[in-house]
Formats: structure tokens, sequence, C-alpha cells
């Protein structure tokens, strides 16, 4: 069946407005369009990490979420839907349910790249029937704009600020995609929302639907973080995908596959001069940087081309 | 008529486990409490059991899952000791805010540092304020009874709920048991029916939400009822288990209490020597006695202060220091308990003692008696903050 914007619209939504997030957030378009990718029929528990998500759109007593939800804790959102999961397949097998379930899961990159890598990475061993999301917006921005391990090199942030001696974080995003793929799961891919949402949904569809654990990076951009006006969030992940520095791929069961290659791969600093994190980039005598992540860009799209075998 | 068995205190509580057969287990392995999931996953995989075991990486996670599991609808289980109790602690919590009544079973054991893996109650100690209901077994037939009793009440309170027993001391001796027919466990525990959960179609909830200081307080002090509620639930419960079992279990036990004049407050495995040695005084005409605390979670205060108003002198016996300067977490719960109720007649001692899995003797109690006779007499209890059978 071809994807239609159209008709994935006017599906109803599951994941409710009036939440607390902020305008020109990527985490609600993220969630909403995951959960959207649930057929009608379905039932869902949805789990969240403490984040942004979870304070914005569960405060009691009111809930954004159509479907069960549970919170538990920042670091083990996977480990508790891995029990919700459970619960589920010993019901089915008592005869105490009926319903179809799915299980998805959500993170900002501090509950998932960090503080609760352990817990995800348990939950995909074990191979419980779940989705993880993690909604990458590249710093604690919870807490106030934190660098994280998935923080960008050079990024300003609030404990690597841009200092006289030290030019914001000293260290390279981590790639966390790759390191769920090594997990051997059926299904795992990176994506963002551009244009009419195709790649994230068709993304979305196929990790709920694929049996066993699945992981979905979404790049997420936050505006306070990542400094740019809101209305700009939509050219942001824009120029990040024309850029290559969030490829578009999905590994399914170990295969890779490029999803998007731009017809003429732009040049890094067009991603970078649109966010206030990296303005210092900019600044005369840091061209060295610019040209630095140019580099790890370029050698990280030689490589995904490479396992795409293209 | 029960069933004669000889099984270790770990072995027992599995066995409970297996006789109850809940939904789900979320365990990770940590000494003395390994071979309870070790048992039961043996039960898992020979189909003695329908229970699921989630294997998790770690006793975060372990606690983590048994919540989202019973937040699900399920009974979830799960054990362990020491340090794998801290590591869950901040679950801990969470699970008592969500009153989601799951049961784990701890075999207690001192806490790192320096690394050490015997008995002593400083895990459990840790965690005392985590808003969970705590029952202590002296041996391996009270923690197999505790265990079958523990769902009841646990789920009549939405409360979780901790089996505790010593580590080593009573999780790998072996003992004489007498257990319960499988059937009739079955039937005294009962089916878990619980009013809300997240896999019910007819009602999708939302569990464990962000509660500003518009919601937080009444959530804690509905925790606070639940657990004041408990008292009367956990004399219930086990007056229906003692008219299953013969077996008699309340807040508190006491010994040799009536005409007391000298007593000691105690928790575990050290109250079976501890009654050897007031067996001993006794027949030396030594007016002695014991309490030995079941429920640590409610604390039995109208229990400990009746059994204790009309002694001269008692020593609360503590197997973990509250580093407080003064006194164990048991001594100043037993000193709260006496004062709210408006005894202050009794001269009482804080005991730290068996830190580590240091060996307590009949000797060991007998010294503590003959200092508590000590201060009887004078009626100067001398320092209040001690150690028993330690190198100065």
């Amino acid at each position: 069946m071809s994807y239609s914007l159209k008709e994935n619209i006017i599906k109803e939504d599951r994941f409710a407005g009036g939440h607390r997030m902020c305008a020109g957030c990527g985490c609600p378009i993220a969630v909403r369009t995951v959960l959207r990718a649930l057929e009608p029929e379905d039932h869902a528990v949805v789990c969240s990490a403490t984040s942004c998500l979870e304070v914005s759109s569960f405060m009691y007593p009111y809930t954004s979420y159509q479907d069960s939800f549970i919170h538990n804790a920042f670091e083990n959102a996977a480990a508790t839907l891995s029990g919700v999961e459970t619960a589920y397949r010993v019901m089915k097998k008592m005869g105490k349910i009926d319903a179809s379930y799915k299980f998805i899961a959500f993170g900002g990159d501090g509950g998932t790249y960090d503080i609760g890598f352990q817990s995800l990475s348990g939950a995909m061993e074990r191979g419980h029937d779940m989705v993880y999301v993690c909604y990458d917006n590249e710093a604690y921005m919870n807490t106030g704009i934190q660098r994280s391990s998935s923080t960008p090199q050079f990024a300003d942030t609030t404990t690597t600020p841009v200092g006289k001696m030290i030019p914001g974080k000293p260290q390279q995003k981590k790639n966390l995609t790759k390191i769920m793929v090594a997990h051997g799961i059926p299904y795992v891919a990176q994506t963002t929302f551009f244009g009419n949402f195709k790649d994230i949904t068709e993304k979305s569809q196929k990790a709920i639907y694929t049996p066993g654990p699945a992981f979905l990076n979404i790049m997420a951009p936050c505006p306070r973080g990542w400094r740019y006006p809101s209305e700009k969030l939509m050219e942001i992940t824009k120029l990040a995908i024309e850029t290559c520095v969030w490829p578009l791929y999905e590994v399914i069961e170990g295969k890779y596959v490029l999803n998007y290659r731009p017809k003429e791969k732009l040049p890094v600093q067009e991603y970078l001069k649109v966010q206030g994190r990296f303005s210092h980039m900019f600044h005369p005598g840091n061209e060295w940087m610019i040209e630095q992540v140019q580099q790890e860009v370029d050698l990280n799209w030689k490589e995904l081309l490479k396992l795409c075998g293209t | 008529m029960g069933i004669r068995e000889r099984l270790s205190g770990n072995e027992a509580v599995a066995y409970a486990m297996k006789q109850i057969n809940p939904d789900a287990m979320g365990a990770y392995p940590i000494t003395p409490s390994t071979e309870i999931p070790q048992y039961f996953s043996a039960y898992v995989d020979n189909g003695e059991v329908d229970t699921e075991f989630i294997a998790v990486e770690s006793e975060h996670s372990a606690m983590s899952a048994c919540i989202g599991a019973q937040a699900a609808g399920c009974r979830a289980i799960s054990a362990t000791s020491s340090c794998g109790l801290i590591y869950m602690a901040e679950m801990l919590y969470v699970a008592a805010s969500d009153r989601l009544p799951i049961t784990l079973a701890v075999s207690c054991r001192a806490l790192s540092g320096p690394i050490n893996i015997n008995n002593d109650h400083s895990d459990v100690m840790a965690v005392r304020d985590a808003g969970w209901l705590i029952l202590f077994a002296e041996t391996n037939q009270e923690a197999y009874d505790n265990y079958l009793q523990a769902m009841r009440i646990g789920e009549a309170v939405s409360l979780p709920i901790m089996i505790c027993q010593d580590g080593f001391i009573t999780s790998h001796a072996i003992e004489n048991i007498e257990l319960v027919e499988t059937e009739k466990v079955r039937e005294f525990v009962g089916e878990y029916r619980p009013k809300h959960f997240l896999l019910n179609p007819d009602e999708p909830i939302a569990v464990g939400p962000y509660s500003t200081p518009v919601y937080y307080m009444e959530t804690k002090r509905q925790q606070a009822q639940a657990t004041l509620d408990a008292r009367a639930v956990i004399k219930n419960v086990a007056q229906e288990f003692a008219a299953m079992t013969g077996r008699q279990y309340g807040l508190i036990e006491t010994y040799q209490m009536d005409d007391a004049e000298e007593a000691i407050v105690i928790i575990g495995s050290s109250a079976g020597t501890a009654r050897e040695a007031i067996k001993q005084l006794r027949r030396l005409g030594h007016k002695v006695g014991m309490i030995k605390v079941r429920s640590f979670r409610p604390f039995p205060v109208e229990e400990i202060a009746a059994a204790l108003q009309a002694v001269k002198a008692f020593a609360v016996m503590d197997k973990d220091d509250s580093f407080n300067g003064h006194c164990g977490p048991l001594f100043a719960e037993t000193a709260a308990a006496l004062y709210a109720q408006g005894i202050s007649g009794p001269k009482g001692i804080s005991y730290i003692y068996g830190l580590g899995g240091r060996d307590v003797r009949v000797e060991s109690i007998q010294h503590v008696f003959s200092e508590l006779e000590k201060i009887a007499q004078t009626g100067n209890p001398g320092a209040t903050y001690r150690y028993l059978d330690v190198r100065e």
C-alpha cells in the first residue's frame, strides 16, 4: 500500500494536544507520528523515561496519551516496558486477555544514550516485542541544556560552555544507531520528520509491526538548546539530511538500506549556521572546527554508503 | 496435615513461589539470595510454573520490570540481597508510590564497604523508609510462612512487601520445615484482581505521573494510611494462616516477657540464639526475656511499648548502625515508640552487633543481659551506644 499523507493525518491522534512541550520542539512531532503508525484496532502501552516529554505530557491529573501509559524513572524505560510486555505474554498464555497490544518506549538522548543505556541494551538483548524510540535532541534539555554523549562536537551547552580554553564539547557524538545494530535485533532505523513524513511513518510502522525488539533513533531538534527560531524546525531537520549530518537509513535483519541520498550533498556549515549552539564556529580563526566537522561527516557518510553497498 | 521436608531458607522461599505460581519474576543474581532465582528458573524451564522469568541485566532493571509487570495487571516477584537491594532503592520508592503490591524476597547481607557477603541488616535498614511493608523471619519455617502470607497482605493495602531472612544463617542452612499443600496455598493466596491496570482495553490508565506540590503530599499521606491499615491486615492474615497451619504470627513475638525485668529487642535469626541464652539464664533465676520484631514496617509501636513498659532495663539489638553517633535504627524506633506511648521508666541501651556476619553466640547475648542487670540494679545506663563482640 503506497503512502498517502492525506490518509495518514486523518487517523485519530493518540497523542493529544494541550501538552506543555515548547513551540518548535521536535519531540511531540516524533511522538505523535510514531503513535499514528499504530493500526486503529491495536491497543498500546506507551512508556516514557523521565524527560521533557514525561513532565510535559503527564502532569497529574492530565495525560496526553489515549493509550495506557507508564512512566517509571529516568534510566529504565526499556526495563519497565519489558516488564509490561512480559505481563502481556503471560496474560495471553493464561487466556486472560484477547486484545492486541503493542509496546512503545520513548526516551530522550540522556535517557537512551547515557543513563538508560544499560536498561535499553538489556531489554533489546532479551528480545522483548517492543519498540524503543529515542527522540534525540543532543543534550540534557529537561535539566537545562547539559551535554550528553549524543551532543555533537563543539556544541555550546551549559556543561560544555564555549570558553577561552575549550570551545564547546570536545568529543564527537556517539553513534548509538550503530551500537543498536550491533545488538543484532530485527529492526533498527534512523529517521526524522521532513517533507510529507513518509520516511518516519513507514519506519515507525515497520518498527511496531516487526516481531521482536526494534529501535528508532529520531532526530528531534530543541529550539532552546540548539538556539533556532521555532518556525525553523522543519528547515533544520531538512538541512541535517541534505548535509548528511543525520543520514536516513534502516537496518533490517542486519542488512543496511540507505533511504535517502541527497542529489547534491550540502556543506555542513549550511546546517551549523542556523543554530546558535554552533555560532562560535563561524568566528574568524575557528574555520578548523567547521573543517573538522565536515571531515567527520564525510567519513561517516562514506562508511554508511559502504555498509549499504552503494 | 502439612508436608514434612528439609529445606534451606532460599529453597523454602523458592518453593513458596512455585506453589503460588506468580505471573512474572524479574531477578538478578547476588549472594546470598542467588539460589532463589536459580531454583525458580528451573521450575520455569521445567514447566512447573506458568511464570515468565525476566533475566534482567541488573537489580535496578529487576525492580523496574516488576513495576511494569505489576502495573500491567500481573503478580510480579523478585529476590535480592545487599548491594542489589540498594541498587533497586530508587525503584523501591516508585513501586510503593505507584501502590503496586510487588513481593520481594530478601536474604539479608551486609553492604559494601568493605565488601562482605555475610549477614547483617544494613541492606534492609537502608531502604526502611521506601514505603514497603517489611517482615523479618527467624527461621526457614518463618521465611516460608511469611512468604505465603505476603501477597495477601500487600494486595489488601496496595503496598509492596519485603520478606526478609538472614543471609547464609537461614538462607543456606537446611532445617526441618512443614510445607503447606499446594492446593491449600493457592486457595489461601487467591487470584490477583487489580482494580486498575495497564492492559485493560476497556479502561486505559496512566501510571507514574509528574506530581506538583498541589498533589504530591496527598499521595504520601495515602501511602502512610495504607501502612497504618496494614497493621490490622497483617494480624488478620496471620489468624487465617494459623487456622490453616496452627502456626501463630503477630507483629512481634514475645518470649518470657510476662515477669521480665531485663529484655532485649531483636530481629531475625539471632532471636534463636537469644532464646537459648534466656532459657539458660532463666534456669539460674534471672528474670530475662525477649521481644522479636516480625513486622518492621509497619512498626509495632503499641505492641513493643506494652511489652517493655514494666521492665527495668532493655537493650535493642541492631545488626546495622545508623552512624548517627548514638544508636541503631531499631533502637531509635523502639525509643520513639515508648516515648509516644508515654513510657519513660525503663532504661534502654543500643547494641550494634553481628555486622558483616560477626558470629553471635549464646554467651554474647548473656553478656548483654549481665550488663542490663547492672543497669537495673544501679539505675545508671552508662554508655547507651555500644558495640557487642568487637575488638576496640
